[in-house]
């Protein structure tokens, strides 16, 4: 079960122009840096991006909008990005808003073979045009619930803390974030680990996403973990 | 009248001992400093993390731990991560007991706006459709008017809607008043300000019944 590929053009290499992709991550915290830096290099065009973010403009997802890869965008908050801003009122981009435990939970479908999903966010809102919906019974009470499908990536890329060899992964923090939906929700399942160790050496009972999720892993390099709002307190 | 802090001041004690609370971006945020001490509340980051602290001290910043808003924070004994996918469970599945956040618009039925303003760039809902439409308890800290003078407490709202018939309860720098089925009840007038200016400022249906108490705030 050695799911070990050397680096990140490796891990990449067969992901083809229009190819519809899950990235970790939350705002730039728990990105696969690597993985983005690969794709930039190998130059794959049109891609579909579901991201929670959408970078900033020299970093994380910011770097392919700027090589103008991105074809569509699927996010919950695309936050302070001039460029993003230039494509999406210029219309070379396109851009789908959703919630963001909608955009999490369709992610976790896919990981749990469920096709849908069933969600109050969005309802009466311009986010339920053209849904299905369904009443439940909630604590003694109806409520509408809108149907969202699981997500249908060919690829997964996320980064993990540690990964062993058969791919199992640990997070750290709140790296964590979508990370672990998405890497239980793609076809195919790329990791990158800061630390990648061999099986046996994580603990069993520690492991976040089992390995089965994941296809392929390597240790990434020169992560630069950039902050995006840096606060701090006086000591 | 009230400041920022005055508004943080006051919704601070609507949150009780036990509370898991969910605070959004600005004004929602402050209201973290004046929790009672000694009350035993953990606040919950929708980006995987029960238990969030203070700001770092500087040089102890961690690219790994942020809060919502992506600002460097730290966490509290007992403090646990998760996933988006757990986080939104834990709201969907009303775990939390108290959501905390802003709002461009309210409207006296309980429906809110403040994700969206047409023909402005659009950033995005993140997680507040998700946390208004699952919430047990919504309290919105908000303006009482906009910039040009006019009420942003509606009988319908304008802007697009952020979710519909959630929320319970309104602190703005003039005012506390409850969201009721027969409209906006008044329920406490800011030191200064008094029922008239409260109405003037109020666009939807206020209801007010008896003498309106000035808030107590320390």
């Amino acid at each position: 079960m050695n799911k070990t590929v050397a680096n990140a053009e490796e891990a990449i290499k067969d992901i083809a122009d229009n190819a519809v992709l899950m990235l970790g991550g939350f705002g730039l915290c728990g990105i696969p840096e690597n993985c983005i830096a690969a794709l930039v290099k190998k130059g794959t065009k049109n891609l579909t991006c579901i991201s929670n973010n959408a970078g900033v403009e020299n970093f994380g997802i910011g770097l392919l909008l700027k090589t103008r890869q991105v074809k569509k965008m699927i996010s919950s908050y695309v936050g302070e990005n001039a460029e993003f801003e230039r494509q999406l009122l210029s219309g070379e981009l396109e851009v789908e808003l959703i919630p963001q435990g909608t955009l999490a939970t369709r992610c976790m479908a896919a990981g749990y073979g469920f096709p849908a999903i069933f969600t109050p966010a969005g309802v009466g809102t311009e986010v339920a045009i053209g849904k299905e919906s369904r009443m439940f019974m909630v604590d003694g009470a109806e409520k509408e619930f809108l149907m969202e499908y699981a997500f249908d990536a060919d690829f997964a890329i996320v980064k993990a803390w540690k990964g062993d060899t058969h791919g199992n992964l640990v997070y750290k923090d709140t790296a964590r974030n979508f990370n672990h939906p998405m890497a239980m929700g793609g076809k195919i399942t790329i990791a990158e680990v800061e630390e990648l160790v061999p099986a046996g050496e994580l603990d069993p009972n520690h492991i976040h996403t089992p390995g089965i999720y994941v296809h392929r892993i390597f240790q990434g390099v020169n992560y630069e973990k950039r902050i995006e709002q840096r606060t701090v307190r006086k000591r | 009248m009230l400041d920022k802090i005055g508004i943080a001041k006051r919704i601070a004690k609507e949150i009780q001992d036990g509370f898991y609370v969910n605070l959004g971006i600005g004004i929602p945020t402050l209201v973290a400093n004046y929790i009672p001490k000694g009350m035993n509340v953990v606040l919950q980051s929708e980006n995987g993390l029960l238990g969030m602290g203070p700001f770092p001290f500087e040089g102890e910043e961690n690219a790994d731990l942020i809060n919502a808003g992506k600002q460097t924070i730290t966490t509290v004994d007992g403090s646990a991560f998760f996933d988006s996918a757990a986080s939104f469970g834990m709201i969907r599945a009303r775990k939390v007991h108290l959501t905390i956040l802003g709002a461009m618009e309210v409207s006296e039925n309980g429906d809110i706006a403040n994700w969206k303003i047409p023909g402005k760039m659009v950033k995005g809902m993140g997680g507040a459709m998700d946390l208004v439409a699952s919430a047990k308890n919504i309290i919105v800290a908000m303006q009482h008017v906009n910039k040009e003078g006019e009420s942003k407490l509606l009988t319908k709202c304008e802007l697009p809607l952020t979710g519909v018939r959630c929320v319970k309860k309104i602190v703005t720098e003039l005012a506390v008043l409850d969201v009721t089925p027969q409209g906006f009840r008044l329920l406490e007038r800011a030191p200064g300000v008094s029922v008239e200016q409260i109405k003037n400022a109020t666009q939807g249906r206020l209801i007010i019944e008896g003498e309106i108490p000035e808030m107590v705030i320390d």
